[in-house]
């Protein structure tokens, strides 16, 4: 199987974090990492290898710094990487996102390409989805479980309230990944040196623009929460305030 | 109950750091958390060697990680710090038995062994299939190991060792001892042997008792009568320069290995300084007091990563001289005890309980402190070297 893994850089999960200026997004001076549920896609795609060959290619969009996931795939096995490098990538739209990925692997023709359920900064949940479309693919989301079959994948998804679903695809097709579905591997310091002989193919801004459009979404602006306390005393005979009470957390705070 | 470790990073150190230096640090900090915090406090109250871990970190490419060759990873020295930083922010006596495995077992039988020895040894030690120790320091002799009373007596195709072992991490675990020995008919010259532990007169037993370094297994050895064939005489050893060569390597990764304690500690007491009130419902951490200690600390592990970073730049270019790295020794460790007492004290009572990972790292540094040279001997090398006057 030749697989393809969309890996994205965002900012570490306990980082504190910063407006920037404009307050359209947050200061770019701290720690980044993996996306967690691409980490997940990754490790299954690494596992088919390992079960049935084939080739792990990984890519990410984002600036000069990005590039380290590309190398930690890299060093935990992936075969090869694609980097869509240049600042501009950050603020694209998952529409836009995915058509720079379709872009890029235009001429690659893969079984099967594996995306995070969700980024964990804007955690749209869409790019994996609008990629298949655009690539003109069947899709899964949520996966829990992937099993070759003769005919395609045999896959399991997670749906709410601890329900499931099996659902057969054909390949080539778009998976989006859950996190926990399989156990991660570290890179291995071997790993790590000897991802640096690994190919890496940088696609420039320019060779992909005349694929995008402008963003259909956009952050106007992002704020900081603020605190309110606000009590309010609820007198009365105990079944009216009890009732009342019951009215404020199903209508107001809609909590039950 | 402790907190989770949030790294340190005071003045963008990270960008001083390549792509592949940031990674095998995360890789090993990775490793430790999901590993070894969760079951060390146990084992230090034990007194356990949590010797399950080894396959994986051999897997990884933990031990000898800066040799080239041999199925080792081939790290550079600034590489191979940020790995023993990240194995001391987890425990000092984990972090011993690896610098021990590497760079005080594997590194002179990569320097001074016979191409036998390395083809033999190297892979085996590297995969952790075979564990080894270092045998230099004595009863008698410890700062001063040139006085050692162990001595080699070639009879044969073979030598004769015959001597006591103290103060040795990993003796009852190792399957070879890396033993040093004054040998008769060189004029006493101190020689580096391979010592299979399984021969007959070799015995080793555990030092106990101890308050610090519970985690890792500290032993006695005594050699009686040990035959070994003349072909475990490592040939490129020559004087008590070689043993003191060894101990440069272990330096250097101690002196990162002390960053990782004083994190540890640092980020702890920051973390309690925070959600802990007194007076008025104020957090401790918004007292001067307080944050005096915060600063102190915070800026003498930034000073350390530098220090630290510099020495292993130096390093991985061939320019380093011993009297840098004992600089990076003696002053790290200090360091580390000292965060390591000031944490301890912002966290109050809570501070002296094995909740907290404070009083054990504290412990421990006491060890380390006076290991691979003792603040004060550090002191003297540094002073020889900018007086021309040694003061020993
Ligand atoms: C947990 C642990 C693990 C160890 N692991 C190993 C190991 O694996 N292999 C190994 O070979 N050794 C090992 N050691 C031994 C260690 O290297 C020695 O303890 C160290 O060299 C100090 O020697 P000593 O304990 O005999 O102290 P001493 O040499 O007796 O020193 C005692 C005090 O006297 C001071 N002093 C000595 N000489 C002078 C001087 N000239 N001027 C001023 N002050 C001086 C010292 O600084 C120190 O404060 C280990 C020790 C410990 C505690
Ligand atoms: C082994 C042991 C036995 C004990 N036995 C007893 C006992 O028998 N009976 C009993 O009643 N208590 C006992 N104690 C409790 C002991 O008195 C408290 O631990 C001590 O008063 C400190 O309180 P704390 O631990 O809550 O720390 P905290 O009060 O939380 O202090 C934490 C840190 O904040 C600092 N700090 C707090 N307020 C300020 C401020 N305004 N300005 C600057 N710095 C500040 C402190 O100096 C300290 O560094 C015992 C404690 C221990 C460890």
């Amino acid at each position: 199987m030749k697989i393809l893994v969309c890996i994205k850089q965002v900012p570490q999960k306990d980082a504190p974090l910063k407006l920037n200026e404009s307050g359209t997004w947050i200061r770019e001076d701290v720690s980044y990492e993996v996306n967690e549920p691409d980490a997940y896609a990754l490790e299954e795609a690494l596992r088919q290898k390992e079960k049935h060959g084939g080739e792990v290619v990984v890519i990410t969009a984002g600036p000069a710094r990005s590039q380290q996931v590309l190398r930690e795939a890299l060093a935990k096995g992936a075969d090869r990487a694609i980097h869509l490098e240049d600042d501009k990538f950050v603020q694209l739209d998952s529409t836009n996102t995915a058509r720079a990925i379709a872009a890029a692997v235009a001429e690659e023709n893969f079984d099967l390409i594996v995306t995070g359920l969700q980024s964990d900064d804007f955690g749209a949940a869409q790019t994996g989805v609008l990629l298949a479309e655009i690539l003109g693919l069947p899709h899964a989301t949520i996966i829990i479980g992937i099993e070759k079959t003769d005919s395609g994948l045999h896959l399991k998804r997670e749906l709410e309230a601890g329900h499931y679903q099996y659902v057969d695809l054909p390949t080539p097709a778009v998976l989006t990944i859950q996190s926990g579905i399989n156990k991660l591997r570290y890179a291995s310091l071997i790993g790590i040196k000897q991802a640096k002989n690994k190919p890496l193919r940088k696609v420039a801004w320019a060779e992909v623009e005349p694929k995008l459009s402008k963003n259909l979404q956009q952050i106007e602006r992002l704020y900081v929460p603020v605190k309110q306390k606000k009590t309010e005393m609820i007198d009365g005979p105990a079944a009216e305030v009890a009732r009342k009470v019951t009215e404020y957390l199903k209508n107001t705070a809609r909590v039950i | 109950m402790a907190f989770k470790f949030k790294g340190v990073d005071f003045i963008g150190f990270d960008a001083l750091l390549n792509e592949d230096e940031r990674l095998s640090r995360d890789t090993a900090r990775q490793f430790i958390e999901d590993n070894l915090i969760p079951i060390i406090e146990e084992c230090n109250r034990e007194g356990r060697f949590p010797r399950e871990l080894v396959p994986q970190m051999g897997e990884l490419g933990f031990f000898g990680a800066n040799l080239h060759g041999y199925g080792c990873a081939g790290m550079s020295n600034v590489e191979y710090g940020l790995v023993m930083q990240e194995f001391e922010r987890g425990d000092s006596g984990v972090r011993s038995f690896v610098s021990v495995q590497s760079a005080l077992v594997m590194y002179p039988i990569f320097t001074f062994g016979s191409d036998e020895q390395k083809d033999y040894w190297l892979p085996l030690l590297a995969k952790g299939e075979k564990l080894g120790c270092f045998g230099l320091t004595e009863p008698d002799f410890g700062s001063n190991p040139g006085g050692m009373r162990t001595r080699a007596r070639k009879v044969g195709d073979e030598y004769v060792l015959n001597g006591e072992k103290m103060w040795i991490t990993s003796g009852t675990i190792s399957d070879v001892a890396v033993i040093w020995a004054k040998v008769e008919d060189e004029d006493d010259r101190v020689r580096g042997f391979l010592v299979e532990t399984d021969r007959p007169g070799f015995s080793a037993y555990d030092v106990h008792g101890k308050w610090s370094l519970r985690a890792s297994v500290t032993s006695g050895l005594s050699l009686q009568d040990v035959h070994v064939p003349a072909k475990n005489l490592m040939p490129g050893t020559g004087g008590l320069k070689s043993p003191l060569m060894c101990l440069n390597q272990a330096r250097y990764g101690i002196s990162w290995g002390a960053i990782g304690a004083a994190m540890s500690c640092y980020d702890t007491a920051l973390q309690y300084s925070l959600l802990r009130k007194q007076f008025r419902d104020q957090p401790i951490a918004s007292h001067q007091l307080v944050q005096e200690k915060l600063t102190w600390m915070i800026s003498e592990i930034s000073k350390a990563q530098l220090l630290s970073l510099q020495v292993g730049r130096m390093k991985d270019e061939g320019k380093v001289s011993f009297e840098h790295i004992s600089m990076a020794k003696r002053n790290n460790v200090w360091m580390a005890l000292e965060c390591a007492r000031m944490a301890r004290d912002i966290l109050g009572g809570n501070g002296i309980t094995d909740d907290y990972p404070i009083m054990r790292h504290m412990m421990n540094l006491e060890s380390v402190k006076t290991y691979e040279g003792t603040h004060d001997i550090h002191t003297l090398i540094i002073g020889q070297s900018v007086t021309g006057i040694p003061a020993y």
